[in-house]
């Protein structure tokens, strides 16, 4: 339950531009898609909020205090791939986080104290799904299974924010329907912020409060020019009234949203010298 | 027919393909040591399988008249004591260093230079530093197999703790994680079974230099005992050793892949 609040913010490495003048405002409980062609910054903003990057200039807030700058127990995140690890079962995996955080010197609970986090595990892995797969390892599963345990173990330890890195990036269509149910789910019991960012423009569409699009600027014509600035966001559009009309979402026949139309918003005066 | 790269043995076959080759060199052994004793009844070279049955008889069963041992046996137990020790060390000190090295960029900076050349040292090399250092008992001995083991266990681990995903590492850190406990139940869990594996690679060393410094300097062990009896041409002696000798490494090999196999049975399972 949170509001992220991004500053007038750029990433540079050394003479290259990868972001610039990003300034979003993120309200609490917000599903934010993020889309844009590739290599535009995206992944780069999401490490941004993870505090895996630093800013060259600008600021991230959040709930108005300035951001950590190295990943923490307040944003949770899911990758597209390696976010469950290998060597724990499907509930080793989901009662880590509670174990990390209640037993600072062993990360382990034993007990009573194990018996109440287990229970809150099995509850929430029967939610996503994987109530029958308790004892299973993450090889053992496939791809959708994998992720909806990488939701889960991120999820249960209450972050005020949930990050997602392309996390569906690698599934079949008709999984990634079911699992976008999941999300939704658990998005709208927990309340939390998300972030996502995605190719997907429909998925981003579906899911999504407002959909923010990276892009350089179409402007700047030539290739040599083009690289010297970096990407900006070109389109912020609000999803209007989604969370009322779940119950249609998941029909059929619904028209999909229109693609935002390029040259849509003109604040692209440049402010480079 | 089938081109022969896609001819593959059945289960019977397999160990029969597995014997042959054994069984082909116990006979050329037979053999060539028949025609030797035939020529010369008192040759030593090669042995008759009865004349060395018979000295492990005499060693492994009876005991010495000087000592009141059973010299293969406590041959056995006083080796396998130096290469236990060496070995836990190293790996103790493996464990420690390694997951340092590995996970926090500050101890790499510092380490990684200094174990690239420790591991290039020849420990033989050293072996009458360590005599000079630490005498001529078990000490030297033991630190022998740790300064040829510990580093490129070292080595090993950290190149596997630093290959670990980032993602792993910053999802752990969004879990509430502290460095501590990145370290104990993120790479260590799945630095093991790396461990293991280069363990039972470092088995065939840890033994070299075991046999080595045995044989320069003890009084006991299957390297003292081999280099003793040399002397005598009692190759009835010195060929059952060296087969016990291979026995117990293999048999290390098997026990260590059987416990990587039972306490990880993640990092062995493909898929169910």
């Amino acid at each position: 339950m949170s509001a992220i609040s991004v500053r007038n913010v750029w990433v540079e490495y050394g003479e290259q531009i990868v972001l610039e003048q990003i300034r979003l405002d993120i309200e609490s409980g917000a599903f934010v898609s993020i889309v844009g062609p590739s290599g535009c910054g995206k992944t780069t903003f999401l490490k941004l909020l993870l505090g895996q990057e630093r800013p060259t200039r600008g600021e991230l807030l959040l709930d108005g205090a300035p951001l950590p700058d190295e990943p923490g127990a307040d944003r949770g995140v899911v990758f597209q791939r390696y976010s469950v690890f290998p060597h724990l079962t499907v509930l080793g995996n989901v009662l880590l986080g509670p174990e990390l955080q209640a037993s600072p010197l062993l990360a382990r609970l034993f007990g009573a104290k194990r018996r109440a986090q287990r229970e809150a595990a099995t509850q929430l892995l029967d939610a996503v799904g994987l109530g029958e797969s308790l004892h299973k390892y993450p090889a053992q599963l496939s791809g959708g299974m994998q992720q909806r345990l990488a939701l889960a173990q991120a999820l249960i330890t209450r972050p005020k924010v949930l990050l997602l890195d392309e996390p569906f990036g690698a599934l079949d269509p008709g999984i990634r329907a079911e699992i976008h149910e999941v999300l939704k789910k658990l998005w709208k019991e927990t309340g939390i912020t998300i972030v996502m960012v995605t190719h997907d423009l429909r998925e981003a569409f579906t899911l999504g409060t407002r959909v923010v699009v990276f892009d350089r600027d179409a402007r700047r014509k030539r290739d040599a020019e083009r690289l010297r600035y970096g990407a900006v966001i070109t389109q912020n559009i609000e999803v209007h009234k989604r969370r009322d009309k779940n119950a249609v979402l998941s029909s059929a026949g619904r028209d999909d949203p229109t693609p935002p139309q390029a040259p849509r918003q003109d604040d692209l005066a440049p402010v480079l010298s | 027919m089938r081109r022969l790269m896609n001819v593959t043995p059945n289960r019977g076959g397999r160990w029969l393909l597995a014997l042959l080759p054994f069984a082909l060199i116990a006979m050329l052994y037979a053999m060539a040591s028949a025609q030797r004793l035939a020529v010369n009844a008192e040759d030593k070279v090669l042995p008759s399988l009865s004349s060395m049955v018979q000295t492990l008889h005499r060693t492994a069963l009876e005991e010495d008249r000087r000592t009141g041992e059973r010299i293969f046996w406590a041959d056995t137990k006083v080796s396998l004591k130096r290469l236990g020790q060496g070995l836990a060390i190293s790996i103790a000190i493996a464990l420690v260093l390694g997951l340092a090295i590995g996970l926090l960029p500050m101890m790499s900076a510092t380490f990684s230079p200094l174990m690239a050349v420790i591991s290039m040292v020849p420990p033989m090399a050293i072996l009458p530093i360590l005599f000079i250092a630490f005498g001529l008992d078990e000490l030297s001995k033991v630190m022998l197999i740790i300064i040829g083991v510990a580093p490129c266990l070292i080595r090993d681990l950290a190149l596997k703790v630093s290959q670990l995903p980032k993602e792993q590492l910053v999802k752990a850190q969004t879990l509430g994680a502290s460095t501590w406990q990145v370290m104990l139940r993120v790479a260590l869990p799945q630095a093991m079974p790396r461990l293991i594996e280069s363990t039972r690679l470092m088995l065939g060393p840890a033994f070299l230099f075991l046999i080595s410094a045995e044989a320069i300097s003890a009084d006991a062990g299957l390297g003292y005992r081999i280099f003793l009896v040399r002397r005598y041409l009692s190759m009835d002696l010195i060929l059952p050793y060296v087969a016990w000798i291979t026995l117990l490494a293999y048999v290390a090999d098997t026990l260590l892949v059987q416990c990587s196999r039972r306490l990880f049975p993640w990092a062995h399972e493909v898929r169910a």
